[in-house]
């Protein structure tokens, strides 16, 4: 029977990984992500895996390409400093295309900044962070169960693209305690990994696993197979939740925790006669530009509210296409936008 | 007629890069001869460095797998973790290792992480045109210390192999070199010693081998060999810093 428990939405992100068949983890303490590690310090030796607290968020990653180039299911977690820097490593790791797992539960910065949650580091997850034209498949998940589901899915996707994958939560999703319902047994995708360096028992060629190539001709050929890849995740690996949109005046796009708030601001909008539309990305790389498109001509705006200055907002508008009005809200510094305030915008907008 | 010599089979029927009488074709060869004599090639997975030595994964007959620049003992220990029972070897220049890399070998050394690190000390940065490195010696000139290294300046050089010692997790520590015959013979025995604690699982090993870099040092192959000889064994001496009678 299905297993229900009430969990910390950090440890279940490290429970669900478990269960995905990851039993090696790097990574170096950050708030508000630490209880990953401590549950994996706890976890690991007991399912004969490995828990490696490294020297800093360098080693870490890098860490995780060895053991991913090694042919492991292999996970670190950070926040946003951390995640800075690990954009060298995750950069190799795209282009020695390795599979491996990141979570980023988001702190506000930048610099040192905060620890409260925030989603100001949209543009890094998404649109490269490190060097060169690579992408990383990004999921934002808005719920305890969800971050479960995603984790596991997370793995699922890495290893079927050999790419990096990022969940990007924040602190606030990653220290609440949700009910969630773990499945008896995990669909694991199955990769036989001849390209992993395992040794070659004398059995076959040896394996090279590297991302330098000098010749231009050849790195444009790895670079063109890489953008390949991309298109058909852009085809097959779209998330997206979408509510209320049908007839409604105004359509709000939200992910991650801030989701959350909208759907009572739903609530409280159609207590007043005002129908409020829902696009939630789930996967923020790929963007779900065809939900917004469907859209793009039904409302009278559009309306992203972020935890940020405004960064997901930018591919709304490139979704939208000028169709339709985009506007943005945001608050920043670990500042959480009331249910009021937020219909208080859409008020503004839709002149009511 | 008696085979009497012959290429390693861990070692790739491919040409060698390096300049001409530059050292690391030799250490290349003498760690291929390690892997054939020790029966390994089919569970050994090496670590590619930054530097002249990038590519040599081309040359080395087993698995390897290619790292960040001074990363090498980070991702060595993600694949030795995954794989304990395989033997996982680094191969890294002075300025990978003692510089970009300082934080990821000296705490690879302190966890006594089961892997080899192969060091190769040529005193400068060969494959970005001849700068100092944290090896450079004082009063060598390079093309970032073109009046020569001054230590009110630029700080002195380090010494790998004595820094390292000092650490509990570092078990096999030695330096040598590759001027002569009789050196190029003590830098095997020192790989083959050291790829054996790996095996003993007693912790970490590392041979610093000193190098020459003829091009960047400006010298021909022969007189490198000299110049190595005369100018850096007395500041880098040659010998055992740990692990002497440890017995594998
Ligand atoms: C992050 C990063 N910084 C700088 C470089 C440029 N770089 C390539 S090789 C090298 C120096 C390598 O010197 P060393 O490790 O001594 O090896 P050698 O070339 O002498 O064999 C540098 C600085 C790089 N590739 N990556
Ligand atoms: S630049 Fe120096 S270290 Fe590099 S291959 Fe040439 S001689 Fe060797």
């Amino acid at each position: 029977m299905a297993e229900k428990l009430l969990m910390k939405g950090n440890e279940v992100i490290a429970e669900a990984a478990l269960r995905a068949g990851c039993r090696h983890y790097f990574g170096y303490p950050i708030t508000p992500q630490t209880e990953i590690a401590h549950y994996m310090a706890k976890v690991m030796p007991k399912v004969n895996g490995t828990f490696l607290q490294a020297e800093s968020e360098v080693a870490a990653i890098n860490m995780v390409y060895g053991a991913a180039a090694a042919g492991a299911r292999v996970m670190t977690s950070s926040s946003s400093p951390g995640v800075s820097l690990k954009q060298e490593g995750i950069s190799y790791i795209a282009g020695a295309e390795l599979p491996a797992v990141l979570v980023n539960i988001v702190r506000c910065g930048p610099g040192l900044g905060g620890i409260q949650a925030a989603q100001c580091d949209y543009f890094q997850a998404c649109k490269g962070g490190g060097h060169g034209d690579y992408k990383n498949i990004v999921l934002a998940p808005s719920s305890v169960q969800e971050l479960y589901e995603l984790t596991v899915e997370a793995f699922n996707l890495a290893d079927k693209y050999r790419m990096l994958v990022i969940i990007l939560g924040d602190g606030m999703l990653g220290q609440m305690m949700e009910a969630v319902e773990f499945k008896d047994k995990e669909e694991i995708y199955q990769d036989d990994k001849k390209w992993a360096c395992t040794g070659t028992k004398m059995q076959r060629e040896s394996n090279d696993i590297t991302s330098i190539y000098i010749q231009p001709e050849v790195l444009e050929g790895l670079n063109n197979k890489l953008q390949a890849k991309y298109r058909q995740i852009e085809q097959n690996e779209v998330l997206v939740e979408t509510y209320n949109c049908e007839d409604a005046d105004i359509i709000v796009t939200a992910y991650g925790t801030v989701a959350r708030i909208i759907k009572n601001v739903i609530k409280m909008a159609d207590k007043e006669g005002i129908k409020v539309g829902l696009i939630r990305p789930i996967t923020l790389y790929p963007f779900p530009t065809a939900a917004f498109e469907k859209y793009a001509e039904t409302p009278k705006a559009f309306l992203s509210v972020e935890l940020s200055a405004g960064q997901m907002v930018e591919d709304v508008r490139l979704a939208i296409n000028g169709k339709c009005p985009v506007h943005f809200y945001g608050r920043t510094g670990g500042v959480i936008p009331s249910q009021l305030e937020v219909l208080n915008e859409i008020k503004k907008i839709l002149n009511k | 007629m008696a085979i009497v010599f012959e290429r390693p089979h861990a070692l790739k029927e491919k040409e060698l890069h390096y300049c001409p009488g530059c050292t690391h074709g030799i250490i290349h060869r003498l760690v291929a001869e390690v892997i054939d004599e020790l029966d390994i090639e089919g569970i050994t997975i090496g670590v590619s460095p930054v530097g002249c030595a990038y590519n040599n994964y081309e040359y080395f007959n087993c698995d390897m797998v290619q790292a960040a620049h001074g990363r090498a003992p980070a991702v060595a220990t993600g694949i030795k973790r995954v794989h304990p029972d395989n033997y996982v070897f680094t191969y890294q220049g002075d300025g990978d290792l003692a510089a970009i890399g300082t934080a990821e070998i000296v705490h690879a050394a302190a966890r006594g992480e089961k892997i080899t690190t192969i060091f190769v000390n040529n005193a400068i940065y060969g494959m970005t045109s001849g700068q100092m490195a944290p090896t450079t010696l004082v009063g060598q000139v390079t093309t970032t210390s073109p009046y020569g290294r001054k230590p009110e300046i630029h700080g002195f050089p380090i010494n790998v192999c004595e820094m390292l010692s000092t650490l509990e997790g570092a078990v096999y520590v030695e330096r040598t070199s590759v001027h002569d015959v009789k050196n190029i013979k003590k830098t095997k025995a020192a790989i083959k010693k050291a790829f054996q604690v790996q095996n003993a699982k007693k912790g970490f090993s590392i041979v610093e081998v000193l190098s020459t870099c003829p091009t960047n040092w400006g010298i021909n192959p022969v007189d490198s060999l000299k110049w190595l000889e005369e100018n850096m064994i007395p500041h880098y001496p040659l010998g055992v810093f740990k692990g002497k009678d440890l017995e594998v």
